[in-house]
């Protein structure tokens, strides 16, 4: 599971830059809202790891 | 950054860089006194003796390896094409420092900088790894940030790579921009020590089945207080030679810059001295000292960029959050971060990188700021993990448990840091 969610960060990296490549500087919103949405992903795949170092430690807090 | 030449420095502003360069290494003599104090009196030794050889180590890895692939701007470098513009991803630089002394001056001074960050990158995951990482896995660690992962990210942001060409080749601001090491010293660090903590795992007795995480605090807070203190004699130097080296900043902006230092740090401890008071009844000293390296963190970032005012109100917003996130991480996430290096160093730069990007005039700069960001969650936090994960099979990061029991000074050293003093039994080994 913690690999998955390493996995899926460097998703988010991708998205982010795919972002800058594909919107023109004029069109700064849209610019803006896809690299925020690869940070989104990037933060899903933060939360997965992290939960997935909770389980492998067998210590999910009471 | 975007200047493929950086302007000729005057005489007096490379005297003036090489004297705050000097002073420079404070900062990690600090950062090593808070770890040491942060960790427990039985693993004292060890702990600044680590951190003594991973700044030797960083520097040697740097030196054979690391330098070549940070290059220039300006300089040899290995780029791909796409979407019709040049991706510069790798320096090209001469292996083994040749050549060094006949390289321009302004050239050895930002090398200078560049061994200095180094080293001090590398010893913010030891702190996070106290009292059970051994010194041969935290050495490897270094190896691996000295020789691979800070010039990779290094090359991109300082040294005319991809990050730092995203506002000539997309018109993102000025492109990334990271002044005086938020980005490539302490977030690479905090993400480091992220990455320690999950291999290493906790302390023993740190997190009890079915109960509360224990407390553990560390040995001596006067260690880490006058730490904190020294940091910001090295953070001022850091941040003043910085502004010159990576903004070309003129002389007459340095002492704001100093000044914004000074206040961000300020804020900071201001901020987490009120809300540990308001939520412990009394200020703790401990998370007060991490409020305190945070603000630094942050004006790493921020000091060359805003006014007095935003950096008070940076320094605020970060001593705010700093308290509340070791709290989260220790107990809703279980990562056992004796010296708060993640919270502090990671999540204090990312806070100042964002910060840096709302507050600075260029538009279109928050989105840079962003763009790096993504960078070092998306792709240096994995190859970090994937690259300690692979050291930690041939060099095992944690010690054994009869050693951490005995503290990692005898494990490891044969002797501890207090031979004049009984050492206390510690209640989380029964």
């Amino acid at each position: 599971m913690k690999l998955a969610g390493l996995l899926v960060m460097p998703a988010g990296f991708f998205l982010s830059i795919a972002a800058l490549v594909l919107f023109p500087a004029s069109n700064a919103a849209a610019r803006t809202a896809f690299v925020l949405c690869g940070l989104a992903v990037e933060a899903l795949g933060l939360v997965v790891a992290a939960r997935g170092h909770m389980d492998a430690q067998g210590k999910s807090r009471p | 950054m975007n200047l493929i030449s950086p302007p000729v420095m005057s005489e007096a502003t490379f005297v003036l860089v090489l004297a705050s360069l000097l002073l420079a290494p404070l900062a990690i003599a600090g950062v090593a006194l808070i770890n040491t104090g942060f960790g427990r009196s039985r693993s004292a030794a060890q702990s600044l003796l680590g951190s003594l050889a991973i700044v030797a180590v960083a520097a040697i890895a740097f030196a054979l390896i690391g330098a070549s692939l940070i290059g220039t701007t300006g300089g040899a470098g290995h780029a791909f094409h796409l979407a019709g513009k040049p991706w510069n991803w790798l320096g090209a630089g001469p292996l083994f420092l040749n050549g060094l002394a006949a390289a321009p001056p302004q050239a050895q001074l930002g090398l200078l900088f560049e061994f200095l960050a180094v080293a001090f990158a590398a010893i913010i995951p030891w702190g996070s790894g106290a009292d059970r990482l051994r010194l041969a896995a935290g050495c490897a660690v270094a190896a691996l940030l000295g020789a691979i992962v800070f010039p990779l990210f290094t090359h991109w942001t300082w040294a005319g790579g991809w990050l730092s060409q995203l506002g000539v080749n997309f018109a993102v601001g000025s492109g990334f921009l990271d002044p005086a090491g938020a980005a490539t010293i302490h977030v690479l660090g905090g993400l480091s020590a992220l990455a320690v903590a999950w291999i290493a795992g906790p302390r023993r007795g740190k997190f009890p089945p079915g109960a509360f995480a224990t407390a553990m605090p560390g040995h001596n807070a006067v260690y880490i207080l006058f730490g904190c203190l020294l940091a910001l004699a090295g953070w001022l130097a850091f941040n003043v030679a910085g502004a010159v080296l990576w903004m070309h900043a003129p002389l007459a902006a340095l002492p704001v810059t100093a000044i914004n230092t000074l206040l961000t740090a300020s804020g900071a401890v201001a901020a987490t001295f009120t809300v540990t008071r308001i939520r412990f009844g009394k200020p703790d000293a401990s998370l007060c000292a991490n409020g305190w390296l945070s603000g630094l963190v942050a004006s790493s970032a921020t000091a060359a960029i805003v006014s007095p005012v935003q950096s008070i109100l940076i320094g605020l917003i970060a001593g705010v959050l700093t308290p509340l996130l070791v709290e989260v991480l220790e107990l809703a996430a279980s990562i056992d971060d004796p010296s708060g290096a993640i919270a502090v160093h990671a999540a204090g730069g990312l806070w100042g990188l964002i910060a840096a990007g709302a507050l600075a005039p260029q538009p279109g700069q928050f989105i840079a700021q962003l763009a790096g960001i993504a960078t070092l969650l998306g792709l240096v936090l994995p190859l970090v993990y994937l690259l300690f994960w692979l050291v930690n099979r041939v060099i095992p990061f944690r010690a054994d448990p009869d050693g951490e029991r005995l503290g990692m000074d005898l494990h490891e050293l044969g002797g501890g840091a207090y031979p004049e003093f009984v050492i206390h039994r510690d209640d989380s080994y029964r």
